[in-house]
Parts: C-alpha cells; structure tokens; sequence
C-alpha cells in the first residue's frame, strides 16, 4: 500500500510543480498578483508531497519490502539498517528522487528567503525551479519509477551494491547533490532576471549567497568522492579523471568563477551578462553531468544500468531547458549593459582573469571528458583520453591562475594602483620562496621544478589571504563574514596547493610479495607481514592481513587490510588499511594469494595527503562563512522596504 | 547574430553529439543488466534430471554456457522453446536452464514433450538464484564466458535474429568455442 501512496505522491508533486511553474512565470509575466499568491502554497505542498514519496520508499527499505522493485534490487535483509536507508540513493530511481527531495528543499528555502524581494521577480525564481523540478519529475515518473511493485515478491533481495557499502560514499551522494541542486537557483535567478528584462547590483547581492552555500557543499560532495576513492578502491590516488568525476569537477570550476564573477557584479555592477551566463552554464553542466551518468552515454567505474531511453529523455530535457535559457540569454543579454570601467591592475582585471582562466580549465575538463564521444559521433575510431591529456592541459590555466591570486588579493577595485601593494607582494613571495626551498631540500632533500613552484604558490597564497584581515583586525576595524570567508577559502586553496604539491612529488609506492614474517622497507618505514586470518561480517566474509609498521625501530601499530566477498553479489571489495602518522598517510593493500602463504601486497607512504581532503574542507567552510554574512539578509530587508516604499508612493 | 546567441549555437552542436552518440553506438544498448561484465553470481542447485548432483556453476568454468531461465508457467518460454533445441543441436555452445519457481512434475513432462535443448537444468525453487543473476522475468538468457564473466543478456525469447545478431559475434571464434 505505501508504496502505491508513494508513487500517488510523486503525480501529485508533478502536477504542483506544473502550477507552480505556471503561476509563477505567466503570472508575472501578464501582471496578475492574485496567480502570484498560489505559488509558495504550491512550493510547500510539492515539498510535503516529494518528503511523503521519500518516507515511503525509506520505509520500504526498512521493512525489507522486496515486493518493491527496486528494493529486491538494492538491499538485502541482512543489510545493516544505515545501509538500508542509504541504499534509497544506490541507484539510479532513488538517485533521481533524491535529487527531486533536495530541489524541493532548496525551492522551500528559497520561497522563505526571497519572501521580502519583489513579488513578481520572487514569483519567476520559484516558477524557473518549477519547470526544472516539473521536468526530474516527469523523467521519474515515465522512465525511472522507483515504486514498481515485482511479482512475485521476491524473498530476499539482491543486495546493495558493495562498494557503496561504506560510510562516505554513504553521504557522498547526497552532499554533491545538495551543490548540484543548489546551482539551480543561481540558474533561476539568471532566468528571472532575464525575463524581467532588468539586471542590477541588487540581484548579484540576492544571488551571491546561495550560489556561495552550493558551491560549498559541491566542494565537500566532491572531497568526500575523492576520499572515498583513495581508501575504498585502493587504487592509490585521489582524483582519477574519471567521467563521472569530471562530471562534478565542470561545474564545480565554472561555478567558482561564478562566485567570483557574482563579486564584481554585486561591488562594482560589472560583467553583467557574463555573470548570467556563467549562472546558466554552472547549472547546465550540472545537469550535462546528470545526462552522462544515467545515459550510459558514457562508460565509466560509477555507471549504474543505463537504458537508451531515458538518454532521449534526459536530451530533450536539456535541450527545453539550456537551450531555452541560452535563447533567453542571446535575446536579453545584449540588453545589459555596463557603464563603469576599471583599469588595468585593478581587482576586476584580477576577477576577470580569474573567470577567463577558470572557464578554460573547465574546457580542457570538458574536452577531454567528451572526445570519446566527439570522435564516436564522427566514426573515428575509439579514444580514450585519461591521466597523460588531463594533468598537463589542467596545469596549463591553472598555474597562472594560482600565481595571480596572491597578486589580485592586493589589488583594490576600479584603481590600478598596484604598486602600493608592491611591498606587501614582495615580503609574502620571499617567505615562500624561503619555505619552499626549506622543506624541498631540509626535509626530502630532493625537488622538480613544479616541486618549487608549488610549494612557493601554497604558502604565497595563503600569507597573502592572511594580510587583509590581519590589516583589518590590527587597524581595530570590523571584519565582515564575507571577508574572513573570502580570506579562509583562500587558505583552503593555498593548503591544497602544498598538499597536492608534495603527495605528487614525495610519495613511494611498492608492490612486494611477502610471506608470513617477511618485511618491506618503503619510504623509512618498515613493513613485516603477519600473514592473514579469515573473518566475516554481517553480509560478505573474507580475509584479513595484519602488517606491523615500524620507523625507527619504534613500532607505530599494526594495519589489517582486508578482502572481502559479500555473499549475494559475489562481489570481492579490497579495503585498504590507511593510517596516519605524523600527516603521512600510510596505505596497505592485499592483493592476490600467491600461494603457500605469499600474498602481494601493495604499500604506499604518501606524506600529507590528507591535506587535500582537509584543504577542501577549508575552502568549503570559507563559502560557508562568507555565505552567511549579514550584509546579504540586510540587502534582502532593504529590498523590501525600498518595494514598500514604492507601493506607498504609488498609492498616495 | 550577435555574439551573445554563440553560446546557443555551441550548443546547439552539442546536442547533435549527444544525439548522435546516443543512438549511434549499438553497445550501449547491452548495458541493460549491472551484471553484464562482472562475475556470474554463483549457484549450486538441484537437478531436475539426476536426483543424485546438484549444478554448480564452478563445474561450468572454463567454457562459455547459455544460462536461459524458464519456467512452464510461462507463455513465452514456450515460443522460444524450439529456437533453443536448435542452438543445442547446431552445438555451437551447451545450455543450462534454471528452471524457476516451477513444479518438477510439469517441468519433465514439458521436456518430454518439447525435446529437452539443457546440458543440465537448475531447479531455483525459492527463486533466490533468479535474484542472484537480476532476472525481471521469465524468459531470460544469459551468455557466459570461459573465465565465468557474464557477456550478455537477453531479455524476453530468443529468436533466430537475436540469436545470429547478438550472440553469435560474441562467441569466440573459429571452431573453439572452447570445449
């Protein structure tokens, strides 16, 4: 029965959705506030109805109700009760309903948070995020059921994929989509100002937090992938070019020049119509992203079943809805025009170049992510395009954008006065340079050319984010949430630079054969093998290594990596064993029985990478910070008093 | 045009990529069952024939099989029933049929009746194994290689188009089909 009320749910969110995007785009358009009004009733009854559609499928799973499709095929009843509740998202129909929850939840938190702008620029907001939910709706319901009943019940199902049986991955899904999601309101923003026809400081100021929040929790979403991959896949790397990994990776680089563009919209009224497609082309890539994914367009580690037809529908989606927002934007853009200048070395040169060179890296991103498909479509014969394209096209943009951040941080708006900062330039590059040449040779006593350049970028960054608040805090002055988030994210970006920095540079990787009580010696530590033992677990069973690391002659602990089967699916998952020391990152994994006690084992002592992940961190809590500054709640309070006025005027 | 409809037009290419893309690569379509490319879940299931072994799917490595699963209850089992007694007899490659959620009774006589095509027939009388391998419904047939990895799956019957189209370029070639 519930899941009947589920699916019932769903229709009934579809056609809220219709009414919401209708009232709220028509409405605003033929000027009649009275449709205005239905539209955040229809917000919070499309919401009620997506969470009941949620909570059914939940309880579904909870109760192991394998009459239900998807839950034969997602879960198990020996699938731990967390897992049981993750697994709505373990494939592609609750992925896909999750999306749809957490749109919901942005629309419901916008509908609250645009209550005091303007009725009608408000109304068009929440009908653009209307048409988007009508349209995830719609391919749910026709495509991607997630409530079809299986008859005969199954007694038992077929269990949740393995590798998504795991704490981060756990959470990864939802987080990711959070920032996914969240790029559609900077979207609905664009498209609102577009119809309206009338684009000012005030918008960029109303947009900037939101945009700000997803591009934070994009940033965490994409961390915790990346972490998740290190230790659960035991490939020993951090970031793998991968399509789906690229997928989230595009939107996440256009949408950090969004945010900064957003900046120099909402100081100085600048770049108006680049903001606007930079809001368009961040939620567009994340829904190109969402298409590559489920269409099976493209094959890749994360695919889920892929099926044809929901690539047709999820094309014709983009095509209503990019193509549509592009069409608006080559009618209205042309419209918006700027009539401030700045000069040369002036904070907006900086943004600009910072836009340009981010946009560029995403284009080498999306390059190589689509040449496959490029070279498919005009029957040349298959590409594969992997680690050899991307890390030196990527570097290419991103070097010069790391080494003009520091110089930008200095810069002040619209006056080219750089030489004032010339001082404070000068000091902050020097000390880095000193630092960079200091743990080069001091501690690893070996360096490439990058080695330098990146460990003297890192520090360089991070000094100069620090001079600003610094001045600020010694001058007794005030320091505003968007300056010490501005100031933190940039920290974030300075600490992953060293990270990134000295994993490439300094890590040892070994794959040895080892029998019970040999040992290995890598990067200064010592490992000896202490054979294997079998185990099992609630739903898989397998084996477990244990290795005894030393340095020094002092025993630091002992590490179990493990093999393991998971009964339904037969599936083997390796599960390194990691331990930190001293922000060296230690990784064991098993290998293949060799036979006669020998297994292969590979050990990897890779310092500081950790940091990487922690430098995400950083740089998603710095958007957090700024995201929450007071200065943007003001505007919005302004705004409407200001429309009060105007109805006051306009009544007298 | 003005330079603002060239993101429109940039576009516009994309879309014929993808489009293309979709419907040009005919692989994509196999990418129907999650199993396809990974390990065939394993079993070991009575027989319906030989009271006295069970059919282990380990017994079955190293050679390709058909896994087609059946069941009398079902209407479309019956039309492919003779495309499969010809493939068994062209003896290109052995059937196993999992006989699902079926009365053995029923099952022998309709193998009596119908010639039997099945090197071996699993009994999967809880269905469990159906579940294993990701069957939506009766018939389906899976085609598995020497080293145990599933390389494709059909659902609904097999007929002589689906049979010289999609199984037949997956088989390896020449006369070694590797028994």
């Amino acid at each position: 029965m519930l899941p009947e009320l589920g699916h019932f749910a769903l229709i009934l969110a579809l056609l809220l959705a219709g009414l919401q995007a209708f009232f709220g785009i028509a409405g605003a358009h033929l000027r009649r506030d009275r449709w205005l009004a239905a539209v955040a009733p229809a917000v919070a009854g499309q919401f009620v109805m997506v969470a009941t559609a949620v909570a059914c499928l939940v309880t579904a799973f909870v109760s192991h109700d394998f009459s239900v499709r998807y839950v034969a095929e997602n879960s198990n009843s020996a699938l731990p009760l967390f897992y049981r509740v993750t697994a709505l998202w373990g494939a592609h129909e609750g992925s896909l309903l999750l999306w749809i929850f957490l749109l919901a939840g942005w629309t419901l938190a916008v509908a609250a948070g645009t209550a005091r702008l303007p009725a009608r620029f408000s109304a068009r907001v929440l009908g653009v995020l209307g048409v988007v939910s009508f349209g995830f709706l719609l391919f749910t319901l026709a495509t991607s059921n997630p409530f079809l009943r299986l008859i005969p019940a199954a007694p038992d199902g077929r269990d949740l994929n393995p590798i998504l049986q795991d704490p981060a991955l756990a959470i990864h899904p939802p987080i990711l989509y959070t920032g996914y999601v969240g790029f559609a309101v900077a979207f609905a923003f664009a498209c609102a100002a577009m119809l309206e026809g009338r684009l000012d400081q005030a918008w960029a100021r109303w947009t900037r937090p939101w945009t700000t929040s997803a591009w934070a929790f994009l940033t965490v979403g994409i961390a915790l992938g990346s972490w998740w991959a290190y230790y659960e896949l035991g490939w020993g790397g951090f970031w793998f070019w991968d399509p789906v990994e690229n997928a989230s990776f595009m939107p996440w680089l256009v949408g950090t020049a969004l945010v900064h563009s957003l900046a120099v919209t909402d100081k100085r009224g600048l770049f108006k119509s680049w903001t606007l497609l930079l809001a368009i082309l961040t939620f567009s890539l994340s829904l190109l992203g969402t298409f590559l994914v489920r269409s099976g367009v493209l094959v890749s580690v994360h695919s889920f079943a892929a099926d044809p037809m929901r690539g047709i529908f999820i094309l014709a989606f983009l095509v209503v809805m990019i193509g549509g927002s592009l069409a608006l934007y080559a009618w209205r853009a042309p419209l918006l025009r700027s009539s401030a200048g700045f000069e040369l070395g002036a904070r907006e040169s900086f943004l600009l170049f910072n836009n340009i060179l981010l946009v560029i890296a995403a284009a080498i991103v999306f390059g190589g992510t689509m040449a496959p498909l490029i070279a498919d479509a005009l029957g040349l014969p298959t590409l594969s395009v992997g680690t050899p394209y991307f890390n030196p096209t990527f570097l290419m943009p991103v070097l010069p954008l790391l080494a003009l951040l520091p110089v930008g941080l200095h810069a002040k708006w619209k006056k080219g006065r750089l030489r004032e900062s010339e001082r404070a330039i000068g000091v902050t590059l020097a000390v880095a340079l000193v630092l960079s040449l200091a743990v080069s040779f001091g501690v690893f006593a070996q360096a490439k050319v990058l080695t330098l350049v990146g460990l003297t970028l890192g520090p360089w960054i991070i000094l100069s984010s620090l001079l600003d608040p610094l001045d600020r805090w010694r001058r007794k002055l005030s320091v505003p949430r968007a300056v010490l988030g501005m100031a933190i994210a940039h920290i974030g970006v300075g600490l992953f630079v060293i990270g990134i920095t000295v994993v490439q540079s300094f890590t040892e990787e070994h794959d040895v054969a080892l029998a019970r009580g040999e040992a290995a010696s890598v990067g200064g530590y010592e490992f000896r093998f202490g054979g294997v033992a079998q185990m099992e677990g609630p739903n898989y069973d397998g084996v477990r290594g244990s290795v005894v690391v030393t340095r020094h002659a002092t025993a630091l602990g002992t590490l179990y990596p493990e093999k393991r089967r998971y009964w339904v699916q037969g599936t083997v998952t390796t599960e390194a064993a990691i331990q930190m020391n001293r922000a060296t990152n230690l990784l064991i994994a098993l290998g293949d029985d060799l036979g006669a006690g020998r297994w292969s084992v590979r050990i990897q002592v890779r310092p500081l990478i950790s940091l990487v992940w922690l430098a995400a961190l950083v740089m998603a809590i710095g958007g957090a910070v700024a995201g929450s500054d007071r200065r943007y709640h003001l505007a919005a309070r302004s705004a409407a008093a200001a429309a009060a006025e105007g109805a006051k005027e306009a009544a007298g | 045009m003005n330079r603002f409809a060239l993101p429109l037009a940039l576009f516009a290419l994309l879309v014929v990529v993808l489009a293309i893309s979709i419907r040009h690569s005919p692989d994509k379509s196999l990418i129907v069952s999650p199993l396809v490319g990974r390990a065939a879940p394993g079993f070991a299931l009575p027989s319906l024939t030989d009271a006295q072994h069970r059919v282990r799917s380990e017994d079955l490595r190293g050679r390709w099989y058909l896994l087609n699963v059946w069941g009398t209850w079902c209407v479309e089992c019956r039309a492919e029933h003779a495309m499969l007694v010809d493939v068994a007899h062209s003896g290109v490659i052995p059937i196993i049929g999992l006989d699902w959620k079926d009365e053995d009774d029923r099952a022998l006589e309709w193998l009596a009746q119908l010639g039997n095509p099945y090197q071996a027939v699993a009994l999967d009388h809880d269905g469990r194994t159906a579940i294993d391998w990701g069957v939506y419904g009766a018939p389906e047939t899976f085609l598995v290689n020497a080293q145990g990895v599933v390389v494709y799956k059909l659902v609904g019957p097999l007929t002589r188009e689906s049979w010289t189209r999609e199984f037949l370029p997956r088989l390896p070639r020449p006369a070694g089909v590797g028994f």
